[in-house]
């Protein structure tokens, strides 16, 4: 390779010449270790004992670098750290921005519970055939598509959270298992596959693919290219990864099949993730063809909502309810994308995550429920609260809290979004939120009515139970944390008032990956 | 070239489409296979397509002197195939675990996890 005859290359142009500092390496740092911890375990995968072991200290370690990470980016701003040390656009960038860093720490928080309540529900074969490493590599996967600047990058994060679902969903070779993966499978790769196109047609439109290069080129371009199509393909893309309205049904046919602490962390975190690109795609990169599509996202997201919730009133199983009850919410976050502004953003935001603590909670209730009443159908289950009055209460909290009633997480957002639809005038959506949010009651309110309150008549039904520390704990810690949230809101609303701010008003973002304006 | 290729995709994606939409879970795994193959195509497509002139940068220089075709896209594509080759080798044998298990390979018929006729839930208590 022959530099050599001319004048020395002026490097500088191409690379970042100062050294990486500690605070840049955070930036990676939850994906590099989620994929090192993951390599390990499956290198020891025949030690099925230290599996967990390994598997909780590395997401308590996860979670405490998220907390460094947003504690950073909360004091400096976004972050920006290269691969290779090629200067953006060239190489791959992760940048983290607040709404990022938030995601990836309840996500790791999510995990970390689940991680717990694992040790529970998954038995010696299922440690054998490889649950830890698969939920290692879904965590690098998950964290990458949070942290991610680049949208190649989030289209390669997509896959690599989506083939250690595959995994994690078919663990266990179940029938309906078997039946649920397939569905599950061909319609989130087919979404995938959208979203792909979607990059194809904007890197030939763009001729770059990083997400804050492609923010301060759009409006240049806008008049020349169909960047409206692009961004019709990406909502119908992410829409589909989210389970929005006309593209949901792989949801309710899937989540109830697993294990139940793999329900737990998909309602937990993968439509977030879909619902994640979707403001960062939708909010930040392309805000004027969000605002022409506001009122088709409003309608997806009152349609989603509606269906998800009648969903949830016909359903019986304790699961499927739940799954809907998930669609439902993906529902109210894509009307926050629509109505747009500091509020509607703002309260998708805090909507998604609350969701993310909520949903993964009430799948632990539903695991639960499952062992003590040995059924799960809301039809034959009964008697839960004469066996564990303490679990029946955070049940009970956590229906609250999804229903969007105070003092729980739900609330807020719920206030935000009604608020915010009503300030742009969009009465009707205002009116699903709170229609929506009394249904959600209703269906809640009968599956605790029926599962709890009814007097079992089965003859082994009397007597209370103990339930072990390893399933309560984790249902109580995300309870409380949920209630929490509701009674003391500020600090966490003042962080994503913020966060949508920096995604409506990108400069922050910008100048961190181009200092001074950048090449060009 | 960029036309016929354009061209060459759209029957791709036509087909794939067409595949996708029928009750059989080896022609969707099929239009699985070829929507991948469609969305390569579009993006190597997207880059330039010209054999003239090589993407070398000239001495002294700093950006490539005519319109060389892209480099880029060609990488991309190196990642999709990788990707969607696991895919689809993962999707086939899950097909044939539900051909096994599931005794069908008509998804109308693959209602284990969701049944046909399920009771309504109870009105009262």
């Amino acid at each position: 390779m022959a530099v050599s005859t001319s004048a020395p290359v002026d490097l500088s142009a191409a690379l970042v010449l100062t050294p990486t500092s500690a605070a840049e390496w955070l930036v990676v740092l939850p994906v590099a270790w989620c994929l090192a911890v993951g390599a390990l375990l499956m290198m020891l995968r025949r030690w099925a004992i230290l599996q967990p072991v390994i598997a909780l200290a590395a997401l308590a370690v996860l979670v405490l670098i998220d907390v460094a990470l947003l504690d950073h980016v909360a004091r400096n701003g976004p972050t920006t750290m290269v691969m290779g040390r090629w200067l953006p656009p060239f190489g791959i960038a992760f940048t983290v921005d607040l709404t990022g860093a938030l995601f990836a720490l309840m996500a790791a928080a999510v995990a970390f519970a689940a991680g717990i309540f694992s040790l529970a529900d998954i038995n010696e074969s299922g440690r054998r055939y490889g649950f830890y490493p698969l939920l290692m590599l879904l965590m690098a996967g998950v964290s990458g598509a949070f942290l991610t600047g680049d949208i190649f990058n989030l289209y390669v994060w997509f896959e690599v959270l989506l083939i250690s679902s595959f995994g994690l969903l078919v663990l266990g070779s179940e029938r309906e298992q078997i039946d649920g993966t397939v569905k599950y499978g061909f319609l989130n790769l087919v979404a995938t596959t959208l979203f792909l196109v979607a990059t194809g047609f904007l890197y030939a439109v763009f001729g770059t693919l990083n997400m804050a290069d492609i923010a301060r080129k759009a409006d240049e371009l806008r008049a020349g290219a169909p960047l409206m199509t692009l961004v019709g393909l990406y909502v119908l893309a992410f829409g589909m990864k989210a389970a929005a309205f006309p593209v949901n049904f792989w949801l309710p046919a899937s989540y109830h099949t697993p294990r139940v602490v793999v329900s737990a962390l998909f309602a937990g975190l993968l439509t977030k993730v879909g619902i994640y690109a979707l403001i960062r795609v939708t909010v930040m990169l392309f805000p004027v063809e969000r605002e022409e599509l506001s009122f088709v996202l409003a309608l997806i997201g009152a349609l989603t909502m509606m269906v998800g919730v009648l969903g949830a009133l016909a359903q019986t199983d304790f699961r499927r309810i739940l799954g809907y009850l998930v669609v439902s919410g993906i529902g109210s976050m894509v009307a926050g994308i629509a109505i747009g502004g500091p509020g509607g953003i703002g309260g998708a935001i805090f909507y998604a995550l609350h969701s993310m603590l909520v949903m993964t909670g009430l799948y632990f209730a539903s695991g639960i429920a499952m062992r003590l009443g040995a059924d799960s159908s809301i039809s034959t289950l009964a008697g839960l609260y004469r066996k564990h009055v303490g679990f029946a209460a955070l049940t009970l909290m956590l229906c609250f809290a999804v229903s969007g009633l105070p003092p729980f997480s739900g609330f807020w957002p719920k206030v935000m979004l009604v608020k915010a639809a009503l300030d742009i005038g969009a009465w009707w959506l205002a009116a699903a939120l709170l229609l929506v949010g009394f249904f959600t009651m209703i269906a809640t309110g009968r599956l605790f009515l029926l599962a709890y309150w009814r007097e079992s008549t089965r003859p082994d039904a009397g007597g209370t139970t103990r339930l072990p520390a390893k399933t309560f704990g984790p249902l109580a810690a995300l309870t409380l944390l949920a209630l929490a949230l509701g009674v003391y809101p500020e600090p966490l609303l003042a962080m994503i008032q913020n966060a949508a701010a920096g995604l409506a008003e990108p400069s922050a973002y910008l100048n961190s990956v181009f200092p001074a304006g950048g090449p060009q | 070239m960029e036309t016929w290729f354009s061209l060459l995709v759209t029957l791709f994606f036509t087909v794939a489409i067409y595949l996708l939409l029928s009750k059989s879970v080896i022609r969707i795994l099929l239009g699985v296979a070829i929507l991948g193959n469609a969305v390569n195509l579009l993006i190597f497509t997207g880059g330039r397509l010209t054999r003239d002139v090589p993407p070398v940068i000239a001495e002294g220089a700093d950006t490539l002197g005519g319109p060389a075709a892209n480099a880029l896209p060609q990488a991309l594509i190196l990642t999709a195939i990788v990707i969607s080759f696991s895919f689809f080798a993962f999707l086939l044998v899950l097909a044939w675990r539900a051909y096994e298990d599931l005794a069908t390979d008509n998804t109308d018929e693959m209602r284990v996890a969701e049944p046909v006729s399920e009771p309504a839930p109870p009105l009262g208590y």
